[in-house]
């Protein structure tokens, strides 16, 4: 999976207090923080951000969009996978505040208006494609991720290196286990998982 | 009514998916609350020993820290029923990475941050937590988990062994092996006056409340334990853990609600694990194959803080035919985090270990390792005598036989090659008991014609909302869409956890009972319902939990086919193939999820997850997901369940046995069995490592002495 952190590509920002604990004799009253604004799922939002806070955390905490999971905190399990730009990535491991001017689509933004799934959730739901459901919405993420990379002729680590450099990158079971192994799924519906990608495939 | 005998083993849709697909379910981390507070636990540095002091003021002076909690400070609570809950309470440091503190903070940050900087000093003791099948202070316990007796003996094992015409003496390791369900173990508290309601990650809440209130000392009234969504469990949810004790007692303190989300590593210390275990079998048998004498020794470990014994010779008392017959049990209690329940506690790697034997013993004979098995099936369980309910090993067996292909098989090892991968393919064996317990539930007839079930179960993934669904539309007739259910909520009732493959069977059960009776009381109801509409309660205790004058349990056989690299040792698990005999399959489309997970981690035990007890510092060395390597997707290229109708009137109601563990019992087995068959080495210790098996494939190509020469 691609963790490169997006760059940072907004106005400078006001830092809201500089001090760093680490050098001063005494603590600050509030951590470091700076105002950010993110775009998710379509709407913007400017929130005063602590240095320290993730993305997962923000998504979380501060918007209460709780579809990205907290799985390990490491960058280990994908289970927070969301967009960053239309590029897959581990939320876990993006500080919000190096995201300014960002585009962040979470599982809750894939759904079209009204009762409408995304065909990647519909093809989850039809193959059973889950058990316990912590995964599945870095699942879904990150495949919706991979069928881009993929599209967008991305080799894998299983891609024959005779594919044209730049053509879309046909996507076999073995490419969809490889591109999604970043995600870990620990109740085992890797099979199911690869089934729903092939459907949206075809 | 009509067109509804079919929803019971129907393969219907999860009633929750679609929360689960737009990220709308929720778990225990995920109730926010005005002015809810976040902890993060501090563990203990040392392996054995206690805290001298506490020094909390350098995390209280950081912004956002309210509260840090310590054996000094925290309210006292009544003993628990687990030792391992009494966090916060002593000085006592029992092994590495007990919590000995808790930083409770405005955000996550402000917690973490607080936690790495409260100072802690102890008192360190010399600490012992290494397990050999020596160990001077192993002991006979008078039960191994589950209830079972420690030791049985039947007949003279080791007369029968001495004059059998094949003998076979194997060892096998299993590690300590870590369940790491997707979701850490999280609990958010919340008191109103003298009123606690958690939402806790947990496979049953009645056994939450039950410990929360004798802890807290409170009626079991005052507490509500809710667990809506649970990120899977495999056993190590299936009683309260840490993260609820210190939640509720956070709250108590700061007055406000607290989410306690354990750190994924902090899990293997703290949540319970696999405990390693050491197999001596020895296997006596005729030139016909026939088991003379089976006995099976197995010494593992457990903590200092309680005794938990993996009862991994038990699946010997059940499977073959011998008419000499020991099992057995040592533990050594070491200054380790405490074992407990990781799927299929005892018959996991009871079975890989047996199963393997088998295989052994097969090749030393020349027999088919399927006719092998066919040939020592009992007619009556071994151990208890007791005739089986339903048996229909051998038809799984035959089953796989032709799925796999089994037939076209060279059985020579070593065999099968394409360039540099050696190619085989192994089978073996699985049981798990059928287990059930007393549950109450209610079924209410609403005026608008819908039902409304309530039952105390819990979906840790299984499925359970929608089977208990199903089960209640059969009972009552009714389609399947006409029933509600609510789940979940210590309120509703007393149930038993989802866990022992019996929530199904137990929860599923009184949802009968009480859909039957709720339809007596409808057919002798005449005009319009009440408002409030017309409801039937039932409670299994005596019925569910009665002797049975039968051994109840399900079976399987598992057959893989391997690859192992010649060059990097790598193994790759081409096709796993599982059939099983599990009573009525009541979901098609979940039971089959919940098989393939099952031989999924058993993939992953055979091949990849590996802990280690650091014997310096004393605690799991693979402690996290980078370095405790569960299966991911490019490790899971083909697995396959199918099941075999059986028939089993001697079960429940629905006539289902359990399905959630017997999927990983044998699985290991049988890619080490293929493993053997693809280049004729026989490992005897997990996992299959690259390391392990290129170390071997040398030393088997080139002798020692001869490498390099």
């Amino acid at each position: 999976m691609d963790t490169r952190s997006a760059q940072p590509h907004g106005p400078s920002r006001k830092v809201i207090d500089a001090m760093d604990s680490q050098h001063e004799g005494t603590a600050p009253a509030s951590p470091p923080r700076s105002d950010t604004t993110l775009r998710v799922n379509g709407k913007p939002h400017t929130l005063t951000v602590d240095h320290r806070r993730v993305l997962l955390d923000l998504l979380r905490e501060d918007l209460g969009l709780a579809g990205a999971k907290k799985g390990c905190d490491h960058g280990q399990c994908g289970a927070c996978t969301v967009l960053v730009d239309g590029r897959r990535a581990n939320s876990c491991l993006l500080f919000a505040v190096a995201l300014d001017g960002c585009e962040i689509t979470t599982v809750e933004g894939l759904a079209g208006d009204g009762e409408e799934l995304h065909p990647v959730q519909r093809a989850f739901l039809e193959r059973d494609a889950f058990q316990c459901g912590y995964c599945t919405p870095g699942q879904i993420c990150s495949a919706i991720g991979a069928l881009a990379e993929a599209a967008a002729g991305h080799p894998s680590h299983v891609t024959d290196p005779r594919t044209p450099s730049g053509e879309p990158v046909p996507l076999d079971r073995e490419e969809i286990r490889e591109r999604l192994s970043g995600n870990i799924c620990r109740c085992g519906a890797y099979p199911r998982i690869a089934d729903a990608v092939e459907d949206v495939i075809s | 009514m009509t067109g509804t005998e079919t929803v019971l083993g129907a393969p219907v849709e999860r009633r929750e998916g679609r929360e689960k697909v737009t990220g709308t379910a929720r778990y225990a981390a995920e109730y926010d609350a005005v002015g809810r507070a976040q902890a993060w636990p501090v563990p203990a540095a040392v392996a054995r020993g206690r805290v001298t002091g506490v020094d909390p003021s350098p995390a209280l002076t950081l912004p956002g820290v309210l509260a840090v909690l310590t054996h000094e400070n925290a309210p006292r609570l009544a003993d628990p029923q687990d030792p391992t809950l009494a966090v916060l309470q002593s000085p006592h440091v029992p092994h590495r990475g007990w919590f000995v503190g808790l930083v409770v903070g405005e955000t996550l940050e402000a917690a973490r941050a607080g936690a790495a900087a409260v100072r802690v000093t102890y008192e360190a003791e010399d600490h012992d937590v290494t397990l050999t099948a020596d160990h001077p202070e192993a002991y006979v316990p008078d039960m191994a988990n589950g209830g079972f007796p420690a030791v049985t003996e039947h007949g003279d094992p080791d007369a029968a062994f001495a004059s059998s015409a094949t003998r076979l003496d194997v060892e096998y390791r299993v590690p300590p092996l870590h369940n790491h369900p997707m979701e850490p173990h999280t609990s958010t508290a919340r008191w109103d006056g003298d009123r606690l309601t958690v939402h806790s990650s947990s496979q049953g809440t009645t056994a939450v409340r039950t410990e929360l209130a004798s802890m807290f000392e409170l009626p079991e009234d005052r507490i509500t334990v809710l667990a809506e969504h649970v990120g899977g469990g495999f056993g190590s949810k299936g009683t309260p853990r840490a993260d609820v004790v210190l939640a509720a007692l956070a709250a108590r303190t700061t007055g406000r609600p607290v989410t306690v989300a354990l750190p994924r590593r902090y899990l293997p210390a703290v949540v319970g694990h696999r405990a390693p275990t050491l197999h001596r079998l020895r296997l006596g048998a005729d030139a016909g194959g026939r088991i003379t004498s089976l006995d099976h020794e197995v010494t593992t470990h457990t903590s200092r803080v309680k005794e938990f014994v993996e009862q991994a010779a038990v699946p010997a008392r059940v499977m073959y035919a011998a008419d000499a017959l020991r099992t057995s049990h040592r533990v050594a209690p070491l200054d380790v985090p405490t074992p407990s329940w990781m799927r299929a506690p005892g018959e996991c790697p009871g079975m890989y270990a047996l199963e393997s034997a088998m295989d052994e013993l097969a090749t030393d004979l020349g027999i088919d390792p399927v006719e092998l098995r066919i040939r020592n099936e009992p007619e009556t369980e071994p151990d208890s005598g007791k005739p089986f309910s339903s048996r229909n090993l051998v038809q799984c067996l035959r089953e796989g036989v032709r799925r796999f292909g089994w037939a076209d098989r060279d059985p020579r090892p070593g065999s099968r090659r394409a360039g540099p991968l050696l190619v085989g393919s192994g089978v073996a064996a699985a049981t798990y008991p059928v287990l059930v317990s007393p549950c109450a539930a209610s079924a209410r007839a609403l005026p608008d014609g819908d039902f409304l079930v309530r039952v105390n179960a819990t979906d840790i993934g299984t499925g359970a909302r929608t089977v208990c669904a199903q089960i209640a539309a059969d009972a009552l007739g009714v389609p399947l869409d006409r029933v509600r259910i609510e789940v979940a909520d210590s309120g509703i009732g007393f149930a038993p956890m989802a866990g022992g493959s019996s929530g199904t069977a137990s929860w599923g059960w009184s949802v009968h009972e009480a859909c039957v009776r709720l339809g007596g009381r409808l057919a002798g109801h005449s005009g319009p319902l009440p408002g409030e509409g017309i409801v039937a309660d039932a409670d299994t205790s005596g019925t569910a939990d009665a002797d049975s004058p039968f051994a109840r349990h399900a079976f399987g056989a598992h057959f893989a086919e391997v690859t192992v690299d010649t060059v990097t040792g790598e193994v790759r698990v081409t096709r796993l193939l599982g059939v099983f005999a599990a009573g009525r399959i009541l979901n098609a489309r979940t039971a089959r999820s919940q098989f393939v997970g099952g031989m999924t981690m058993g993939l992953g035990m055979a091949l990849t997850e590996d802990s280690t007890v650091d014997p310096a510092f004393g605690d799991f060395t693979e402690c996290d997901l980078a370095s405790y390597h569960v299966p991911a997707h490019a490790d899971v290229a083909d697995v396959e369940a199918h099941w075999v109708d059986e028939e089993d009137a001697h079960l429940n109601p629905m006539g289902s046995k359990g399905i959630g563990e017997i999927g990983i019992v044998g699985s290991a087995a049988a890619v080490g069995n293929a493993v053997h068959h693809a280049t004729g080495i026989r490992f005897r210790e997990l996992p299959l490592t690259p390391h392990r098996v290129l170390t071997a494939l040398l030393e088997h190509e080139h002798p020692a002495g001869m490498l390099g020469a």
